[in-house]
């Protein structure tokens, strides 16, 4: 009962929250100076050219009237045309989104899988040396950049070992270790600050389990101390870690903003950098939307396994 | 955020250092910041070169003892340009954690204060925005907006507001359950009166400790933007355009590529440093655990 009522608020709250947005990145765009039926055109067209491509397009219509078929057009799958490329905006993200999907993901299991053991690691030798050094190693992945990082990443594996291409994305027909081999720069060059950050959130989230009376009790009944550590501890640490995990997924989709137009990645987020600089409005559009509802949409379902977990989270949403 | 204790008075400025010159992540991060902020002020009376005189003939020179750090393609001393950079990345940070500040810090209070929709409404507003990723929507208003380092302040300044509004909002209400607070109400105290007198004085510490975090957020943000070209803008030397040009010169010039990388790294690091002192600092009962 509760749970029902938790999660219809909730989902109500991401879908208000999606409208808005909408709203606002609509608006947002109208003030990019430049005139779509000029861009498809060039800038030598006739005006009665451009004024029959505006009536065309429906710019001359009210900006509301313009915002609903938009808003309306997506609902159904339809994200419009893009101005310079002449082909669906959803054509576009879809042939772009197996770049960037799969480098988030890669990104995502990578910072996951370095940053929990060596958490754990620094919690259970918690003051000591090994605890002082990763905290401090930690403390220099977050203030590294990612775009400095993967710099020196082509520096040292593209263009003094020849190991991996400097950039651009050898496509996955070509076989999924070549694509995969393309990928696996910016993918590092993204993992680590995330990465840091997670081990310190793991390592602080388990100390604070560590510290509790069933922890206690888990030893004095004779488990092995792994065995503690692992099913009890680390388990019990993971809400947090959880949340964080879905707030760094936001961070990850701008991070490769930067890191795709670094590495020559035909990705989403070269789409939106091109976008911008060529005043493909409707292209930007659909995509912030895309990539915020996405954002919105991860959140959710963190709040909603976070209440699963831990049935006292209910209540109190947001406060 | 339930972690943060706050405090009950305020601490002496004595006591202050008193128990900072014993911290280790203090200490260390003041003087790196201390360093950086002397580097980005003296800039402003002296710098070994002119950082906008090009030298043609003594270009892409790797670092020596006149040009300590090397010359980039158009014969710029780098060193130069580092400190003017400095300069910049620290004013874009300041003004968006003070704009932050400024606005989410009242709005989170106000929303402790005042219960029901008005607080709703606050509240939600800062959801709202923190469901942007807020380097995305950085892009998307310079883009719009105009690149300039002006506008990357608004930008970066925007996306702090919720942050210290969360974090106001939540120290608020916390305090507002104490007993002092309580008997300032009973002595007749209006909301208002009490959150200037009582609430906000109380609230700075923690203010203090996010601010410093906001800001060497700031300088990476700042520093993403004008890699991408839409922060700073030229002839004004910043450390993410220094990176951008660096970028096709690696194979021959990779110095040029890794200082402003490092002074980026160095100054994040000195802030961070000095953001976990102070948290140390103020409420030594998180000591053990961080």
């Amino acid at each position: 009962m509760l749970t029902t009522l938790f999660f219809l608020r909730r989902t109500g709250f991401a879908a208000i929250t999606l409208l808005i947005a909408s709203v606002v990145i609509f608006g947002i765009t109208q003030v990019l100076p430049g005139d779509p039926a000029e861009l498809i055109l060039g800038i030598n067209a006739q005006e009665d050219t451009l004024a029959a491509l505006r009536e065309q397009m429906g710019l001359n219509a009210p900006v509301w009237q313009q915002y609903m078929h938009w808003i309306g057009g997506i609902i159904t799958g339809d994200f419009g045309k893009s101005y310079t490329y002449s082909v669906p905006v959803s054509e576009l993200i879809g042939a772009r989104l197996w770049i960037s999907l799969p480098l988030a993901i890669m990104s995502l299991l990578l910072s996951t899988a370095i940053a929990i053991p060596v958490g754990v690691l620094a919690a259970s030798r918690h003051n000591k040396a090994t605890d002082v050094s990763i905290m401090g190693a930690t403390q220099l992945g977050i203030a590294i950049p990612n775009f400095w990082f993967a710099m020196l990443l082509v520096m040292i594996f593209a263009i003094k070992l020849r190991w991996v291409p400097a950039g651009g994305f050898a496509g996955w027909e070509n076989g999924i270790f070549n694509g995969f081999k393309s990928l696996l720069l910016p993918a590092i060059a993204l993992a680590l600050p995330q990465a840091s950050i997670l081990a310190r959130i793991m390592r602080s989230a388990l100390l604070d389990v560590l510290a509790e009376d069933y922890m206690r009790t888990a030893r004095a009944k004779g488990l092995p101390r792994s065995m503690v550590l692992w099913r009890h501890g680390v388990r019990n640490a993971f809400i947090p870690v959880l949340t964080i995990m879905g707030l760094q997924f936001s961070f990850l989709i701008a991070g490769t903003i930067i890191i795709e137009n670094i590495f020559y990645l035909p990705g989403l987020g070269r789409l939106i950098f091109q976008a911008i600089t060529q005043r493909d409005l409707i292209v930007l559009q659909g995509l912030v939307l895309l990539l915020v509802g996405l954002v919105i949409f991860i959140n959710l379902l963190v709040d909603i396994a976070y209440s699963i977990v831990d049935p006292r989270i209910k209540g109190a949403f947001h406060e | 955020m339930s972690e943060i204790e706050l405090p009950g008075a305020r601490e002496s400025w004595h006591d202050f250092l008193a128990k900072a010159v014993h911290n280790r992540s203090f200490t260390i991060g003041a003087i790196i910041t201390g360093f950086v902020l002397l580097m980005a002020l003296l800039s402003f009376v002296w710098t070994p070169f002119d950082v906008t005189e090009m030298d043609i003939p003594g270009k892409l020179k790797w670092p020596n003892s006149q040009h300590w750090l090397g010359t980039d393609h158009f014969g710029r001393d780098v060193f130069s340009m580092l400190m003017v950079g400095a300069r910049n990345s620290i004013a874009v940070a300041i003004v968006a954690v003070s704009i932050g500040m400024a606005i989410g810090v009242p709005l989170g209070a106000a929303a402790a204060a005042s219960k029901g929709i008005f607080s709703d409404v606050i509240m939600r507003a800062n959801d709202f925005i923190f469901a942007f990723p807020s380097l995305l929507l950085a892009i998307l208003f310079t883009a719009i907006f105009g690149p300039s380092a002006i506008n990357a302040m608004i930008a970066i300044g925007i996306f702090n507001i919720p942050v210290f509004a969360r974090l106001a909002h939540g120290g608020s209400l916390a305090l507002w359950q104490r007993e002092f607070i309580f008997s300032a109400r009973t002595s007749g105290k209006g909301p208002v009166r009490i959150t200037i007198e009582h609430i906000l004085p109380n609230l700075m510490n923690i203010m203090i400790v996010q601010g410093t975090i906001q800001f060497s957020l700031g300088i990476l943000i700042e520093a993403g933007l004008s890699y991408l070209g839409l922060g700073t803008q030229p002839p004004d030397p910043s450390w993410g355009k220094m990176l951008s040009e660096a970028q096709t010169m690696m194979g021959f010039a990779p110095y040029l590529a890794i200082f402003p990388g490092l002074a980026i790294v160095i100054t994040v690091l000195g802030l961070n440093l000095l953001g976990d002192g102070l948290r140390d600092i103020f409420d030594p009962k998180l000591r053990r655990k961080r």
